[in-house]
């Protein structure tokens, strides 16, 4: 789609005409299927903060798209990045205080948490998601409240095994064990090789968190039900811990104070033959290839696949999502919808999954059949990120209460205390009971 | 003459209002300090007040929030998590001016005595506290990781031990490991504060007392600790204060972890309220520092300055 300033000039003028006054020009509602369109305010410019990339190209393609939108309609985007953790506190404090970034990319249930700081963009979501095959649930889930959308689902970026082909096999295994039973026999065999596995038991807010859902809901455990309220003490989330005991002792030595670099930087030194993690991993190694024979040996080597199933049957992964959103305190509404919407059309999207390079997975079902993901196998078992993905705090609500238990490591604490030897498999589920009940509290 | 007389008239006639405040004392002194009252106002009093206010209210991120009186106190007097950052950040403290003030002392000491290159071993000896806190904060990440740790990487080559050492994983190397690096990082400040208290000790003190008999230790004890005690309190205090409310050593190396071993309560309250969103609690644990630094103000101010104390008496 060709998005030119003359087209939103043209389209919105008999929008506009009806509707002088209105705060918000255009979207109507009754035609969700056809392309709201936005006028820019007079002079209006945009500040938009991100997180610091994982890989270049997600970068290079978003500047470059923007680029290409501030030609278009005249409206300058000024793009800052920050660390990835640091765009919690920065994106609570702007919603705090009522002034910061017009736009942000916040993370996991952050919209959530001030969705009445957000402004609306309900005529997007709507228009996007009927337009390219919908929206998968998980990520939108995140993104919606109310059955408004709160911000635009951007990517999920995925979590994955990453592992060495060869010490797999010579572990005796002819391909990666695809359920949880067959995964602990090759930790086993692979610990005795010397080619352990390692998974984050610390305070890593993606890897950490990634583990320990994926431990508790594989094995069909949940941290509240339907209503909210803590059901993490129950017989799944004891064989959870259980499992998860057993999988430790196959582990190298220190994950439980591993945070979320640690285990890409001993994967990449040769020292672990099983990770999970996204991408960056096994991209760093790709990359990096040319300068480095180590590296060049563990890229041929690394094979990527989805976590195994566990008892409950399906595959069910936290991930990571991340969300546009745009403040309501923004000069700039209008400015700030019209870039959204031109970043998530086909041309531009596109380009940018395929320019993230696996890292970034879509949102939207019609860009599933991006080349990205046949690119290079071990993409393959990124591209089904946002269709896995079950939302932090399953089976309850998002809000408060689910970000504010994974922010507090309550299940990280949970698994990481039994898995050491600091409590029993029973008190520590009592404890993270106890902590939960704290922030589910009504 | 004339002229004369008018202008003694004039000097009986009352000043004015503007001039009488320009020549007022107490005005001026006022005057001259509502800046720095203004600064203290805006920047210190507003927010420590507010934050307190906070710590009585359901505030969340995104949501003012409604006077819940002691509640979010109530919470925290049931949570052990809670309790584990009074206990860790109590025993972060105590542990880590303990040496850093033993180190120091002896250090300035050294530092003293008429060694060569005096001024250059001066200059580096600052090197650790001049260096950005999350700078070296990255370079102990290293030294602690469990994977890659020259500590473990050099043990092991001299064959000292066969495995490498979890310096951040087990709770107690964890509680060891960011103590030993906030003592690297706090003893040049303790070391060159009380070495500018050294030198400002008349030499003629120490040669009476050696006059008297005084050997090496009556020196240091009669003479050199009594005059040093005032700068030993006020270096302290800081000393505390700083190590109390330590943050970014913590948040970089160990995020708390394991399992909390190494949250403070500095960082529970920031991981509470900020990551956590919930406002009013990350103020309430941040406002229960309080009571802890105040003691320790008063303890230096009223204790270690008191002359009786100094001249190595009793009360």
């Amino acid at each position: 789609m060709k998005f030119t300033r003359r087209d939103v000039i043209r389209t919105t003028a008999g929008a506009a005409a009806g509707i002088v006054g209105s705060r918000y020009l255009g979207g109507s509602p009754a035609f969700a299927q056809d392309a709201p369109s936005f006028t820019p305010e007079p002079g209006a410019s945009l500040r938009m903060l991100r997180w610091s990339p994982f890989v270049q190209g997600d970068e290079d393609a978003w500047l470059a798209n923007t680029k290409r939108f501030t030609e278009a309609t005249g409206v300058e985007v000024r793009v800052d990045k920050e660390s990835w953790e640091d765009i919690r506190p920065k994106a609570a404090v702007a919603a705090n205080v009522g002034s910061g970034p017009d736009l942000m990319l916040v993370w996991f249930d952050d919209a959530h948490q001030y969705p009445d700081k957000l402004l609306d963009v309900s005529d997007i979501g709507e228009y996007l998601g009927g337009k390219y095959g919908g929206w998968y649930d998980g990520p939108k889930g995140y993104a919606t409240r109310d059955g408004k959308f709160i911000g635009l689902p951007l990517a999920a970026i995925g979590n994955a095994i990453v592992y060495r082909d060869s010490w797999v096999k010579e572990a005796g295994f002819s391909e990666f064990p695809k359920d949880t039973a067959g995964f602990l026999e090759l930790c086993k065999a692979l610990q005795k090789n010397g080619h352990p596995a390692g998974f984050t038991h610390g305070h890593g807010v993606g890897d950490g968190n990634n583990y320990a859902h994926w431990l508790l809901w594989s094995h069909g455990g949940k941290m509240v039900d339907e209503s909210g309220k803590v059901a993490i003490n129950s017989p799944e989330t004891m064989k959870a811990i259980e499992y998860a005991m057993e999988l430790y002792k196959t582990f190298i030595p220190g994950t439980e104070s591993w945070l979320d670099v640690n285990n890409n930087r001993a994967y990449l030194a040769g020292e672990l033959g099983v990770i999970a993690n996204g991408i960056s991993a096994y991209n760093t190694a790709k990359i990096n290839k040319d300068n480095d024979p180590k590296l060049a040996e563990i890229a041929k080597d690394t094979r990527t696949t989805n976590l195994p199933v566990g008892p409950v049957g399906q595959s069910v992964e936290l991930h990571q999502t991340t969300v546009a959103v745009i403040f309501d305190y923004t000069p700039y509404p209008n400015a700030a919808k019209a870039y959204l919407q031109f970043m998530f059309e086909a041309e531009q999207m596109n380009n940018w999954i395929e320019q993230s390079a696996g890292y970034c997975c879509q949102t939207l079902k019609a860009f599933a059949d991006n080349p990205i993901w046949s690119a290079d196998p071990n993409n393959a078992a990124y591209a089904r990120a946002s269709e896995t993905l079950r939302p932090n705090g399953y089976a309850g609500p998002l809000g408060y209460a689910s970000a504010a238990t994974m922010a507090d490591y309550v299940l990280v604490d949970m698994f990481a205390k039994a898995v050491t030897g600091q409590a029993t498999p029973q008190e520590a589920m009592e404890d993270a009971e106890k902590r939960a009940n704290r922030y589910y509290r009504v | 003459m004339a002229t004369e007389r008018l202008t003694a008239a004039e000097d009986r006639t009352e000043p004015t209002l503007s001039k009488r405040l320009a020549e007022s004392r107490g005005f001026l002194s006022f005057g001259f300090m509502l800046p720095s009252a203004a600064l203290l106002l805006v920047f210190l009093t507003y927010p420590l007040g507010l934050g307190v206010w906070l710590g009585f209210t359901d505030t969340r991120i995104g949501r003012p929030g409604i006077f819940v009186g002691l509640e979010n106190y109530g919470y925290l007097w049931d949570d052990s998590v809670f309790w584990l950052s009074v206990f860790n950040t109590l025993l972060y403290t105590i542990s880590a001016s303990i040496l850093k003030f033993a180190l120091g002392l002896w250090l300035a000491l050294l530092l003293n005595e008429n060694l060569p290159f005096k001024s250059f071993f001066r200059a580096v000896v600052l090197l650790p506290w001049v260096v950005p806190t999350v700078l070296s904060a990255i370079a102990f990440w290293w030294i602690y990781d469990s994977q890659f740790s020259i500590i473990s990487w050099a043990l092991i080559e001299l064959g000292v031990i066969d495995q490498r050492i979890n310096f951040l994983g087990d709770p107690t190397n964890a509680r060891a490991s960011v103590i030993a690096a906030n003592v690297w990082r706090g003893i040049p400040f303790v070391a060159i504060t009380l070495l500018a208290g050294l030198q400002t000790i008349p030499q003629s003190l120490y040669e009476a007392a050696t006059l008297d008999g005084a050997g090496r230790w009556q020196l240091f004890r009669f003479v050199t600790l009594p005059l040093l005690t005032p700068i030993i309190a006020i270096t302290m205090t800081f000393s505390v204060l700083f190590t109390f409310t330590d943050f970014q050593l913590i948040y970089v190396l160990t995020r708390g972890g394991p399992v909390n071993a190494t949250h403070l309560m500095a960082t529970l309250s920031f991981q509470r309220g900020i990551s956590g969103g919930q406002l009013g609690e990350g103020a309430a644990i941040a406002v229960a520092m309080i009571p802890f630094l105040l003691a320790a103000i008063l303890f230096s101010y009223f204790g270690l300055q008191r002359r009786k104390w100094q001249q190595g008496g009793g009360d």
